[in-house]
């Protein structure tokens, strides 16, 4: 029995071995060349833990007396949250080099965050979702801070510990509520305690709970810290942090709430769909009104996210499925536009304006087009993978009744579109004097070319993920 | 007799005296980090005393890791605010400004 619980979370321990390695391995041999090395053995560690999971080494059921669990969903998840990061890593490189940040602290912060995610995901126990949230939290504010000669990555460092070392108190305030109404920390006995009594100390608990991970999730109006720490954050940080703990902390809620607050969705329904309204709606406002294009995408996240807790909101089955693709196909774009926005930055401070993108289809024709495509499917346009994305959660949505809820994130989702067709408008009929300045290494255009084509070719078929979601989105409803 | 609701008014005060030191300080960040230790310690008592009253262990248990974390925090938090004052030369909330937010 012993053995099986350790085997359950053999992925998480084959990470710790390779960070406590890595770093004692750079710590040792201080040199330019070592710091490359860890940089690439982190990104085979990442496809490495991928092929664990893919092989079904990992036994599933609830381990740790049911603190733990692994199901198909959570496998999802933690595939994703791998190949993802493997992939920012991977776009990050150059980025790194040319901001003289290319030391191995970086990767190794990066799996320590990584490994808290992939706590998060399979916690079922408010002890261990605590314990993941703040593994995964506390190298981001390092990481956010990575620059130190830089005034403004410090700065966005500084916000982003306190308003996160904020929500982490409010998380857990809420977690001591639950746990002194229920007497029990474990998600499954919190479930069967709520059927008995159904007070206002565990509304008030289930309240400081989602106020705290709204903060995590950056969904309005919990959302002040995303646009400094986004601006401020040297550009691979932003990618990381605008990509996997999104997706974590989304798979982390949804197991909380469908496992351990399942007899309470009224409570919390109305609260998720509340949220998710004023993310949207801020988030497409807001964006209109901002020059600088990493500003610009912090609040294009903040209403996308919006879009993906109405799917949770819904409570169902369907509703998770369509949450789950939504994210797939979100980080995929994001990880494509991000791969424009490192290209463009450099030392000039001003070179994320958008300004910059103004007659780019005359100097960079096939770019353009690829950008276009991103851009489109992005705000939601109908040929493209964006569009069926939103479809699939508004679908969801009307099934469990909220129509007033889609009705209103549609006309969002139409205000939102503005702002990404104006990048389009730039691109194609912008004129300036020095034309734009954009340079990938291969890797790099292949990631970009991977994901712009992505949003048209998923449009026929999706490569059987579809089957892989909709059975994760049941199983996490046994 | 000091009961269960007792423990908990002093929790929940410190909890409101933590969260009003963030927003209303005026003068530095050193006061933001003890305001954050004051709200995850008044978390530490609350857990504990629902513990002492349920007899239950899970609380404290719980308390210990949230212990650990907030030193970690602290510490993280600390390193943040010397490379901060480093770069800018003062460490009082109106100097963090330097994006509009």
């Amino acid at each position: 029995m012993y053995l099986q619980n350790f085997l359950a979370i053999g992925l998480e321990i084959y990470l710790v071995f390779y960070l406590l390695f890595a770093l004692s391995f750079g710590v040792f041999y201080q040199t330019e060349k070592v710091n490359r090395i860890i940089f690439f053995t982190s990104i085979c560690a990442l496809l490495i833990g991928t092929v664990i999971l893919l092989s079904s080494f990992v036994p599933s059921g609830n381990f740790f007396s049911g603190g733990f669990v692994n199901d198909s969903f959570s496998n999802l998840i933690k595939i994703i949250i791998l190949l993802i990061t493997s992939s920012t890593l991977i776009v990050s490189y150059r980025s790194l080099i040319s901001n003289k940040i290319m030391v191995f602290e970086f990767p190794i912060l990066i799996l320590c965050s990584t490994l808290g995610m992939l706590i998060m995901v399979s916690s079922n126990d408010l002890l261990i979702l605590f314990v993941g949230l703040e593994l995964q939290a506390l190298p981001l504010y390092v990481l956010s801070a990575f620059k130190r000669k830089s005034l403004r990555s410090s700065e966005a460092g500084l916000k982003f510990f306190v308003l996160g070392a904020l929500s982490s108190g409010l998380l857990l305030y809420g977690c001591s509520l639950i746990y002194g109404a229920t007497g029990s920390i474990k998600f499954i006995e919190i479930s069967n305690a709520l059927v008995i009594s159904n007070s206002w100390v565990l509304l008030l608990g289930l309240g400081f709970i989602l106020s705290g991970l709204a903060f995590k999730l950056s969904v309005v109006p919990f959302h002040m810290w995303v646009p400094d720490v986004y601006e401020g954050s040297p550009t691979p940080t932003t990618l990381f942090l605008a990509t996997v703990p999104k997706i974590a902390a989304l798979a982390m809620t949804c197991r909380l709430l469908t496992s351990g607050f399942d007899n309470f969705i009224n409570g919390w329904q109305q609260i998720l769909c509340i949220l998710a309204l004023f993310s949207i709606l801020f988030g497409s406002l807001a964006a209109i009104a901002q020059k600088n294009l990493k500003r610009l995408l912090a609040y294009s996240s903040i209403s996308h996210m919006g879009f993906a807790m109405i799917g949770l909101a819904t409570g169902t089955p369907e509703g998770i499925n369509a949450l789950v693709s939504y994210m797939i196909i979100y980080l995929i774009m994001t990880v494509g536009v991000f791969c424009v926005v490192l290209s463009m930055e450099n030392s000039d401070h001003n070179s994320l304006n958008i300004q910059g993108l103004l007659g780019l289809s005359e100097v960079k024709p096939n770019l353009a087009i690829l950008i276009t495509f991103l851009l489109c499917s992005m705000a939601g346009l109908p040929p493209f993978l964006g569009f069926f994305a939103k479809y699939y959660v508004f679908v969801a949505a009307v099934e469990a009744g909220l129509v007033g809820v889609v009705v209103l994130a549609v006309i969002g989702s139409v205000i939102g579109s503005f702002y990404y067709l104006r990048l389009v408008y730039f691109i194609y009929f912008g004129k300036s004097e020095s034309p734009p300045h954009i340079k990938m290494s291969n890797i790099e255009y292949y990631i970009f070319l991977f994901a712009s084509l992505f949003v048209i070719v998923g449009t026929f078929g999706f490569f059987g993920i579809e089957e892989v979601v909709s059975s994760a989105a049941k199983s996490l409803f046994r | 007799m000091i009961g269960l609701e007792h423990y908990l008014f002093v929790a929940a005060s410190l909890f409101v005296i933590g969260i009003f030191g963030i927003f209303l300080n005026r003068r530095n960040v050193i006061i933001v980090l003890m305001s954050i230790e004051i709200m995850l310690l008044s978390i530490n008592l609350n857990m504990v005393s629902f513990s002492y009253f349920l007899s239950d262990f899970k609380g404290q248990v719980f308390s210990m890791f949230i212990l650990t974390v907030a030193a970690a925090e602290a510490a993280i938090g600390l390193a943040i605010l010397v490379c901060y004052f480093r770069n800018k030369g003062s460490i009082s909330i109106g100097s963090v400004n330097s994006m509009k937010g």
